[in-house]
Formats: C-alpha cells, structure tokens, sequence
C-alpha cells in the first residue's frame, strides 16, 4: 500500500471518530436545551395560569416580574424545579459510578442500603423524635436520614477495606447493611403509631415539596465538588470497564479508587435521599439511557448520565403536578410510572445488549 | 540500557509462584520469548516486572534504576504490559480503547496528533475498519489484537505480551509478531513475548529465556537453548530440531 493510501485510510478512521465526538457533544447541547424547556414547563405547571413564554422571560431577566410573579415562580416553584434537576442528576452519576465500580448493570445509588440507612434514621427522628447531632431545628429528619446513610456507608468502606475491594465483598456487605436497616426500621414501624406511621410513609415515598434555595444550594455544591472528581478521573473510570486487571496494567490504583469513587457516590446519595426520600429508578435508568446513547467513555457518558436523571426527575416532577390538578404525589411513586414506558422503548430499539 | 531481574520471589499466600528469578540483562532493541509450560510463573513475572505484584525478594533493574524505588505512576510509563484478557461487556468502540490507552489516564482533552496516532496505530495493525466496533462485539482474535495495539501506542522502554497470539490464526500470528518485533527495534525498547509455540519463539525472539516452575531453566539465543536438554525435560515431550527451508529452526515434539 502506498503512503497516499495509508494517509487515506487513517483520515477515513480519524475522521469517523471526530464526527462521533462532535454528535456526542451536539448531544449533550441539546439535552441541556430540553432540561431548560422542561424546567420552564415545570415551573408553569399548577394552578396559577401562567404562560410558558411570560414564566420564561421571568426566568431569564426577575426584575420585570410582578410581586405576584416573584412569589410564584421565584419563591415557590423555582426551588423545586431545580431541586428536581440537581437531585435527578446526582442519581444519575452516583448510578453511572456505582455501575462502573460494581461491574454490574444492575446497580444503582441505593444498591448497597443507603436508602433504607436513611429510612431508619427518619423514622429515628420521627417516631422518637431523637435528633443524632442536636440543635439542627426543624431539619432533624432530614439530618438524621443524611447521617445514619454516610455512617453506613463509612461501615461498607471499613468493611471492604478490611477484606479487599472487590465488587463481591462490596455488594454482599452492602446487602447485609440493606436487611439489617430494614429489620430496625421494621422494628420502630411496629412501636409507631398511626401518625407517625403515615409521616414515615410520606417521607419514604418522596417529595420535592421541602425544596428551599439553601437546600438546592447545598445540592449543587456536593454535585459540583464530586463531578468534578469523577470528570477528573474520567481515563481511569473507562479504563475500569474493560477489566480490573487491564486497568491495573494502564496505572490505575484499582481499589484506591473504587473507595474513592464509593465515598463520592455514597454523599451524593446520602444528600439527595435525605432532602427528598428514596427515588427509586431514576439512578438505575439515568445511566442505562446515556449508555445506549453516547457509549461508555466517561467524558460523554457521565455529562448525559447526569442529564439523563435530571430530566427523568423534572418530567416526574411535572407529572406529579398535572395528573390530578390541586394534588401533588409523591415523587417516588411517579419516577417508574413515567420513566418505564421510555426505558422499555428504547430497550426494545437497541441491537447492542451491554447490560448482559 | 538493559533490563534485569535478580532473584526474584513471589508467593500467592503459601504457594510460591517464583523462587529465586532471575535473568541476565536484555539488551534494548531485542525481542525476548518468555518460554514455559502452563503455570511456571510466566504471567506473574510479567506482573512483577510490571510492578502489578511486589515481590518478597530480588530486584527489577532498568538502565541502573531499581524499578521498585519509581513511583507506580512513573514505572506503568516506563514499564508497558499486556495482561492476556481482557473482559470486554462494555460501549466502548476499539477506537475508545485506544485512545484511553494513548491518553494514559492523563488529560481530558483529545489533540488531533492523539487521534492521528490511534488511527495510524488501527490501520498498521490491521483494525481499522473495527475502529467504530464496540468491543464486546470483537471475535476472540480481533480483541487480541486490539490490547496488542493498546500496547503499540504507548511510549515505554520495556513492552511485557503475555501470549498475545493465543486467538490469532496463523497469518495474524506472524503478523502481530513482526509488528512486535519491528516496534521493539524502531524503538530501540526492551520486549519480552510469553509465547506457548516454539516455532513462533525460534522464528521471531533473538533471545530465549525458559521458565520451568518459577526459576529461569535456560536463557540465550534460540539456536543455543532450543538445543539444550532441558527443553525437553521442562515440557515432559521429546524435542528434535531440524532447519527449515529458509534456515530457520523448526521444533518437533513428540510425547515421551
């Protein structure tokens, strides 16, 4: 083969990957422009009769609002529109990270018992009213659910640092946090009475309804903190799929950071369950969906993972709202009615089978 | 610049895997085959030269350095390896692989000279048209082809294959080995190939070293070891050498 025509063949192949790498990026665009339309139709949705155009320009530029505006949009649908994108896409990368870390699919942000690590320290604060750090106030139960939730992580991470990082000893230990949390919440439901009993249950079902701005500050600041690591590291991460040992080959400290990575997923986790309950689907889904569409190379893949269950979160949000007009349901109990019709088409739509 | 091992051990809890290794200096610009029977240590000397397991005893030496007294980052530069497998369920294309193979855990960003590479890496190994496949969907051979180009693309002074040619029928076989061994001379590096055939190791290797049971049996060119006894014994099969039509060995064995 002459030079011309190795210099052709290599164009041929470099230029398929640039055109691959610009699409990924148009993606991502786009998905943001969608999550900024979504938004707008969140904050419209509910009783108020605003318009789509009106709320956006409110948006945009606060000082042409009317007070009545100002309170609405600012003050109380605002807070939880975003706390819906923040929480969505703290899901959706501690479900991509807690996938690539675990090898396994099937993962997710609560697969190792976060979840109900901070069910049982609700039901702590709300059927004896004990608060584990005192003087927070009002927000003991959302403290207590973030507090039992990091100090069960902090046990799974001594536990696997003891007996090695492996995604077995990490699943299994985590499964055993998961029943034994849930023999302890089982224990103080049986002893609750029937008020306290139907404000655990709201609690554990979900709902952005708390949102406050210091509270999506709070959430914005963990999401951009641990993001950044995990961007930072976006080489090793990749690497990690395609095997321990061939990581291990290209220099990656695979245990250090499968801690690391944990550690990270775990705050996300803990924070996002602990201001609006167990939402369940979203961090599994979130990354499924970025997966099937830019592939495993963290740089595009945790960006639209993050998208990915912000957006779920935001529809679910708007659909929480508009099924039954004057109600608002429980997000937890939304996220899989709507997210699955979506999941399943595009499951059905794919040749690759990558969760296999 | 020479690379040498000096009495080297490494157990897997009570089970010694390498008892006292050691090999004389290889000389940059030479091709080695790590010969040996199943479970003579081949992989983990590979893994202890590469710094992947710390020995209980002996000495990795490179051009005078100790490669234990390097950081684990600065000796994965130096020190190239191969694993043998690769478990591949994930959506990365094999231009993916190469590239994060290229980029070395370092820098976010993708320069236009890093995607020339990969692709002038794809191209001479004979993967371009994979280059948008996904790994999970490559053929035995094909994803060994793919980890030898991962290796290709990297700058380092020692390359460690272990078996890069097992999945390869024979045209790739040649092939995959000529490309090791004209990159090990362009470069002027140290590389050692784990191979299982004999005729491939006295066919491309300048140099032998024979692992039996995790100490060195025999080492130096082909024509000297493949000729020694303990070829034979270390295999448990009669070995008879004969020259092939172009002068070159051919080995023959037959079960003792």
């Amino acid at each position: 083969m002459t030079q011309t025509n190795v210099n052709e063949a290599v164009d041929g192949i470099v230029e398929t990957y640039r055109r691959r790498s610009l699409r990924r990026i148009l993606l991502v665009l786009a998905t943001l422009g969608a999550l900024f339309v979504i938004v707008t139709i969140d904050v419209v949705t509910g009783p108020a009769n605003l318009s789509f155009f009106r709320t956006l320009h409110v948006i945009l530029d606060p000082s042409v609002a009317t007070p009545r505006e100002d309170l609405i949009i600012w003050d109380l649908r605002l807070p939880v529109a975003l706390m819906a994108v923040v929480v969505g896409a703290m899901l959706g990368v501690a479900g991509a990270e807690m996938q690539t870390i675990l090898n396994n699919p099937l993962a997710e942000p609560f697969t190792l018992g976060l979840s109900s690590a901070a069910s049982f320290g609700a039901a702590v604060a709300i059927v004896m009213g004990y608060s584990v750090i005192p003087g927070v106030g009002p927000l003991y139960v959302t403290v207590n659910a973030f507090v039992v939730a990091m100090g069960s992580s902090m046990v799974l991470f001594a536990f696997t640092r003891l007996r090695g990082a492996t995604p077995e000893a990490m699943i299994l230990v985590g499964i055993a946090m998961l029943f034994t949390f849930n023999a302890l919440l089982a224990f103080l439901q049986y002893g609750a009475t029937e008020l306290e009993l139907a404000q655990l249950i709201f609690w554990q079902l979900g709902s952005l309804s708390r949102a406050t701005w210091p509270k999506v500050a709070v959430c914005v600041v963990v999401l951009v903190l641990v993001m950044s690591y995990f961007l930072s590291r976006s080489w090793a991460l990749t690497a990690l799929r395609m095997g321990e040992d061939k990581a291990a080959a290209l220099g990656v400290n695979v245990s250090l950071l499968r801690l690391v990575v944990l550690a990270g997923v775990s705050l996300l986790s803990a924070v996002a369950v602990s201001f609006v309950g167990a939402v369940a689907f979203v961090g599994l889904v979130g990354p499924h969906i970025a997966r099937m569409i830019v592939g495993e190379d963290q740089r595009g893949f945790l960006p639209l993972s993050a998208l990915a269950g912000a957006l779920i979160l935001s529809g679910t949000s708007i659909a929480s709202k508009a099924i039954t007009p004057g109600v608002i349901y429980p997000i937890g109990m939304i996220t899989s009615l709507i997210g699955i019709p979506f999941f399943v088409s595009l499951i059905l739509s794919q040749r690759k089978r990558h969760w296999q | 610049m020479t690379l040498t091992a000096t009495d080297l051990s490494f157990a897997y809890d009570k089970r010694p895997i390498l008892s006292g290794t050691g090999f004389a200096p290889l000389n940059p610009g030479e091709l080695t085959a790590l010969i040996g029977p199943n479970a003579s240590g081949k992989s983990t000397l590979f893994r202890v030269i590469a710094g992947l397991l710390r020995p209980s005893a002996g000495r990795v030496v490179l051009a005078g350095t100790d490669l234990a007294t390097l950081t684990s980052r600065a000796r994965v530069r130096r020190v190239c390896f191969m694993p043998q497998f690769f478990a591949a369920n994930a959506a990365l294309t094999v231009f993916d692989v190469v590239m994060m193979a290229r980029k070395n855990l370092s820098g976010w960003r993708v320069s236009a000279s890093d995607m020339d590479a990969v692709g002038a890496t794809l191209h001479a190994g004979g993967i371009g048209h994979l280059a948008e496949a996904y790994i999970s969907d490559l053929s035995g051979g094909q994803s060994q082809m793919v980890s030898v180009a991962q290796a290709l693309i990297r700058e380092a002074d020692v390359y460690l294959f272990d078996e890069p040619t097992s999945a390869l029928d024979l045209h790739h076989q040649l092939d995959v080995l000529s490309q090791i061994r004209d990159m090990v001379r362009s470069r002027n590096a140290v590389g050692i190939v784990a191979l299982h055939d004999l005729n491939l190791a006295a066919r491309f290797a300048d140099h032998l070293i024979l692992l039996r049971q995790g100490r060195v049996a025999a080492e130096g060119p082909p024509v000297e070891v493949l000729y020694r006894p303990e070829i034979g014994e270390t295999y448990g099969v009669d070995i008879h050498i004969t020259t092939g039509p172009r002068e070159d060995l051919v080995v023959h064995a037959y079960a003792s």
